[in-house]
């Protein structure tokens, strides 16, 4: 937006709103980067650091929705400046959810940690965790710039990831049926590979509410192919 | 703005979200036609060449600053301007397919079917009862037990019987503002126009009084076509089923009222809704 509000005091209270979306996502990504390192290097201390850093993510979730509420009681935002609210509030949620994840696979790790390793050291773990990290840290990237072009390429990203999940899913299967003594320890991995695939439907879904605050459209419940098509519609 | 006549014809009809007290979508059918209209102060032109339907039994909305014509276009509709000095008018208004400006047309007749209501409420100094029943004399009706029944639908229509019913022949200045400018409604529906302009109805009105004047436009719809001239965004946005945004006599963007408030085609009309305006 080029031109500001008659009132500066709603513009410095939607730029404080879309600044504290930025902060909350930037813990959300250092708790995904800190439960990956706590898993595939069998850190407890950082994985009981991570849980206990949860509730900060969930106390910030309910500090924005308040935030919001009060913009749109005070100010009945319209245009562009409701859609961005409606941006904000939905993709606060999808970061509390991707913090919940985060703290799962912490959870698995500190339990993981008191198990024997398996030889390749939670390789796929640590690049799947990148993956998403990577995506979450692009998907705010986009938020913040308000960027449609980049918001697709991220949500084209999940595809991969989930491919990539399904990957894991399959290796893991295998390493059961080869020594059903692993069963227990390799469920725990399934768990923790499954909450790094959420995280990456989370980053997807945040996507699409940039291309709703951008354009307006909802693309959401649709294919890659149609929120193509969509967006370039114009 | 070049491109008025694909503006206000690109609007689709049929893509009525809104209840509107339920009436199907394909009785939808456009009751005026407003074709290439302009309008000129002796030498200054207010109204740039403007197109626009206005649907039927629907509230349309016109909004934007000061001076940017929706009053004047409002006016337009009853041939109030043909009062205003120096006024010159071009183009045309289509009232059930008919040209209001044809010189055929009866003036008095065109008022009585194209009702309107000031912002401020002006009661006539008379009782109650004469204001609604001013408009029924007029047009020579005289039967007392018809005048009685009229004046009590009208007043019922217009939400004010209840409150109003055992002091008919109070003088209507004893009425308070909100109670006056549902009566002025009271009285322009009491003649049973197709169409009512409502010119800032509420504005002068306290918060309260004002939720029962929108509220009556959401009754009266479902019986009349209502176009309505609002300095208030929101007030726009709650009543209204389409929403015009007029900027320096042009029709900016007309569009349902609810994707004009969620995702404006125009820049001018998001910086307006927005307050970015000036």
């Amino acid at each position: 937006m080029d031109k500001n509000h008659i009132s500066h005091q709603f513009d410095n209270e939607l730029e404080n709103l879309r600044n504290q979306v930025f902060a909350m996502g930037g813990l959300v990504e250092q708790q995904i980067r800190d439960a990956v390192a706590a898993l595939t290097e069998g850190d407890t201390e950082l994985a009981e650091t991570v849980i206990r850093n949860d509730h900060k993510v969930n106390r910030m979730e309910v500090e924005i929705d308040e935030e919001c509420t009060h913009v749109i009681a005070r100010r009945q935002p319209a245009a562009s400046d409701l859609r961005l609210i409606v941006a904000v509030i939905k993709t606060i949620t999808d970061l509390e959810r991707m913090g919940d994840q985060a703290e799962k696979v912490a959870r698995m790790g500190r339990g993981l940690a008191n198990m024997e390793r398996p030889r390749s050291g939670y390789f796929e773990i640590q690049t799947l965790g990148e993956h998403v990290q990577t995506m979450t840290h692009e998907a705010l990237d986009a938020f913040v710039r308000m960027d449609v072009d980049a918001a697709i390429k991220v949500a084209k990203k999940d595809l991969k990831v989930d491919q990539e999940y399904e990957g894991i899913m399959r290796q893991l299967m295998t390493f059961m049926m080869e020594d059903p003594r692993t069963i227990k320890r390799v469920l725990d991995v399934m768990w923790a590979a499954r909450a790094l695939e959420r995280i990456g439907d989370h980053a997807k879904n945040i996507c699409e509410y940039i291309v709703y605050l951008v354009e307006g459209k909802d693309v959401r419940h649709i294919s890659m192919e149609k929120m193509e098509e969509k967006v370039r519609k114009g | 703005m070049s491109d008025n006549r694909t503006l206000s014809h690109g609007v689709d009809m049929s893509a009525l979200k809104r209840d509107s007290n339920d009436k199907p979508k394909d009785e939808e059918s456009t009751l005026i036609e407003v074709k290439d209209l302009k309008l000129f102060y002796g030498e200054k032109q207010a109204l740039n060449g403007i197109n626009l339907p206005i649907p039927r039994q629907r509230v349309t909305a016109f909004i934007g600053p000061s001076g940017c014509g929706k009053s004047t276009l409002l006016r337009c509709f009853n041939r109030m301007n043909d009062l205003v000095d120096g006024v010159r008018i071009e183009g045309k208004i289509m009232l059930a397919g008919k040209n209001i400006y044809d010189r055929n047309v009866e003036v008095s007749d065109l008022r009585r079917r194209v009702g309107m209501v000031f912002q401020k409420p002006n009661p006539f100094p008379k009782s109650i009862y004469e204001n609604v029943a001013y408009g029924l004399r007029i047009q020579g009706i005289n039967d007392r037990r018809l005048i009685d029944e009229i004046v009590e639908k009208s007043l019922r229509g217009a939400a004010l019987w209840d409150e109003v019913k055992d002091r008919l022949h109070d003088n209507a200045f004893g009425l308070s503002g909100g109670q006056q400018q549902r009566l002025v409604i009271a009285r322009a529906i009491a003649i049973e126009p197709e169409v009512l302009l409502l010119d800032e109805p509420a504005s002068a009105l306290d918060p309260i009084s004002t939720l029962k004047i929108e509220e009556l436009i959401y009754e009266l719809k479902s019986k009349y076509t209502i176009v309505i001239v609002t300095h208030n965004m929101q007030q726009a946005a709650r009543v209204s089923d389409y929403t015009a945004f007029m900027y320096m006599g042009d029709l900016i963007e007309l569009a349902d009222t609810d994707t004009l408030f969620t995702n404006p085609g125009k820049k001018q009309t998001e910086d307006y809704i927005t307050g970015r305006y000036g």
